[in-house]
């Protein structure tokens, strides 16, 4: 459904975009008309179904992680390397200032076209990318920053030389690493948060999720080849599966549903931005007044909650 | 009274253990129309399953591993009369409503008697107190859901306050699909227990059976003090259909297997299931000397 909206959208702004700032009365008259359809053609937008925000969590212009470091740090100062093997390009990280104070920022990071992807292997870390955000979060933590993790991945690289090199361990390492953490630790997902690729710097004491951002166990194509061995039912899968913001608030693991603009945050990146400045600046201060054995209980209890049976 | 109560229960665990190892192996009396021959998925071969038993499990032929149940795994390490299982009656709850959900419980319950694929206990190996869980691979191929991160939570924590060591046995397909996103938290919720166990000074001992992947390899069992295999288990993050889709090309022989995994770091040493206990009990010793009365 949100497929054929945006396409109408599409065309209308290529034909906003043409008429420019024309000034004849017949341009201003037509650009009129052409804001009320888009107006009219976005406000059908507001019944999405699952897989509608499965598409929009995929959009290629959906931001990403260098467009939230932009607009909501200054200062950034990007790391890289897991002194130990390699760079990942496709985590991205490092200190930056956050409302003047330093943070350390570290995300999975996905290409806007086919080259950008094939650089950051389509936002598909391995075990170094881990290792790299591991390191630049203990590094945080030595100089007490606050770490803000940006999720947004199809899942952790299957490939060979990730099994080599221990994906499992790596992601391992992280979620007990994290979960001892001593500074602030807030995550946001941004765009698909799938498996364990996604939870490995996800660990957070609080978690923000967009609108429109899904977060599962594992992709819905994966999900329905491993359940039905069939990748195409996965519109059926993207039902089942309860992988929206709101059953994920329903359930207790994300703390707050940041609103997108209507049809998507590629519509509108800088009302998303502003909503999300203040979501996070709120969660930030709230967690600055805990010690840092608190902060690490805190998190500890969060999971620790998840998945306790109700009676036995 | 009490004491009488309380030995009361204890030989009934006991008598519940070997009971179910019997279960397990396929030797107990209510299995007796079982066929006393027994095929090898390895080489084809039969052996009778006195056999089997004798090599627990171990193909006398080939030396292929079959999987074990786990309560005939625990029968295998704990000393005669020390076996006391822990949150035994757990079971799974349908927590997304996922359809067809309750049915496909009920029908693992019934073929594998167990209440879900985790089974967390406490006894003694040589003596010395330990806690112990295995996930059982025939109850949904040992998936991660609710219950088993639940399980293996409280299993940690026993051994937290207790101050005993721990040893879990992973054999797992990974994270339960139909439990959604509380499966991939488990993932969380055991990892973050072990950090806090392992800085208590615990000691966790993870052997990895056939076979050890997705979720579970990517937290708790790869996060082991030491590390041990079983010869010849699949292990790893990614399955081995989903590697090879990805690259395009068949995977080596050999890959992912305990013997791949020792060459590349991940894994202390293989482990025959004959010299299980031994090892492990060679490990609590080492461990247990110079550290005072650790009770």
């Amino acid at each position: 459904m949100i497929k054929d909206i945006l396409k109408v959208t599409e065309q209308l702004d290529a034909e906003l975009a043409a008429i420019g700032d024309n000034r004849d009365r017949a341009a201003r008259e037509r650009r009129a008309q052409l804001e009320k359809e888009r107006a009219a053609a976005l406000e059908k937008c507001c019944d999405l179904t699952p897989e509608d925000r499965v598409f929009l969590s995929r959009h290629p212009q959906r931001p990403k992680i260098d467009d939230y470091i932009n607009a909501l740090f200054t200062d950034f100062f990007e790391q890289k390397g897991d002194r130990q093997c390699k760079e990942d390009a496709s985590m991205l990280g490092g200190i930056a200032l956050y409302r003047g104070r330093p943070v350390t920022v570290v995300g999975q990071r996905k290409g806007r076209n086919l080259e950008e992807n094939l650089k950051y292997n389509f936002g598909m870390p391995g075990p170094e990318g881990y290792r790299k955000a591991l390191r630049m979060m203990k590094q945080a933590e030595k100089f007490g920053r606050p770490i803000i993790t940006f999720i947004d991945t199809p899942g952790a690289y299957p490939g060979l030389e990730a099994e080599e090199r221990g994906q499992g361990e790596a992601i391992a390492r992280n979620l007990a690493e994290m979960s001892l953490l001593k500074v602030p630790v807030i995550a946001v997902v941004t765009g698909e948060g799938a498996s364990g690729g996604a939870l490995a710097i996800g660990v957070a004491n609080k978690i923000l999720m967009l609108e429109n951002a899904i977060y599962s166990v594992l992709s819905p194509e994966g999900f329905a080849s491993i359940l039905w061995k069939d990748s195409s039912r996965h519109a059926e899968a993207c039902d089942i599966m309860k992988l929206t913001a709101q059953d994920l608030y329903n359930f207790g693991i994300v703390e707050k549903i940041i609103k997108e603009p209507r049809g998507g945050a590629q519509i509108a990146p800088e009302q998303l931005f502003l909503s999300l400045d203040a979501s996070l600046n709120e969660t930030l201060s709230e967690l600055s007044h805990m010690s840092g054995d608190e902060l690490a209980r805190d998190r500890y209890n969060k999971f620790r909650k998840i998945g306790q049976p109700t009676d036995n | 009274m009490p004491n009488i109560l309380k030995s009361i229960t204890q030989a009934m665990q006991n008598s519940t253990l070997s009971r179910k190892a019997a279960q397990d192996t396929g030797t107990a009396f209510s299995a007796w129309q079982a066929p006393v021959f027994v095929t090898c998925p390895g080489c084809q071969r039969r052996a009778t399953r006195a056999a089997w038993v004798d090599s627990m499990y171990v193909c006398p032929n080939c030396g292929h591993y079959q999987p074990i149940g786990g309560y005939y795994r625990l029968s295998l390490i704990f000393d005669h009369g020390s076996f006391r299982e822990t949150d035994g009656d757990m079971t799974s709850k349908n927590v997304l409503n996922f359809p067809g959900y309750d049915e496909k419980l009920a029908s693992q319950k019934k073929k594998t008697g167990l209440n879900d694929s985790a089974i967390t206990a406490y006894g003694k190996i040589d003596g010395i107190p330990s806690v112990a869980v295995v996930l059982d691979s025939r109850f949904f191929m040992g998936s991660m859901g609710c219950v088993v991160g639940e399980k293996v939570t409280r299993a940690i924590e026993l051994a937290s306050e207790k101050n005993l060591p721990l040893i879990i046995f992973s054999a797992s397909g990974g994270a339960r699909m139909q439990e959604g996103i509380y499966s991939l938290m488990q993932m969380a919720k055991t990892s973050a227990a072990i950090a806090d166990f392992s800085e208590k000074g615990g000691l966790f001992i993870s052997y990895l059976t056939h076979p050890t992947t997705g979720g579970v390899s990517a937290s708790f069992a790869n996060l082991g003090d030491i590390v041990l295999a079983e010869p010849g288990a699949l292990i790893g993050f990614a399955g081995p259909r989903v590697i090879e889709q990805t690259i395009g090309q068949k995977l080596p022989e050999g890959f992912q297997r305990s013997e791949f995994q020792m060459e590349h770091g991940f894994v202390d040493a293989i482990v025959p299931r004959s010299e299980m206990k031994a090892t492990l009990s060679r490990i609590l010793r080492l461990h247990s000397c110079g550290r005072g009365d650790r009770k």
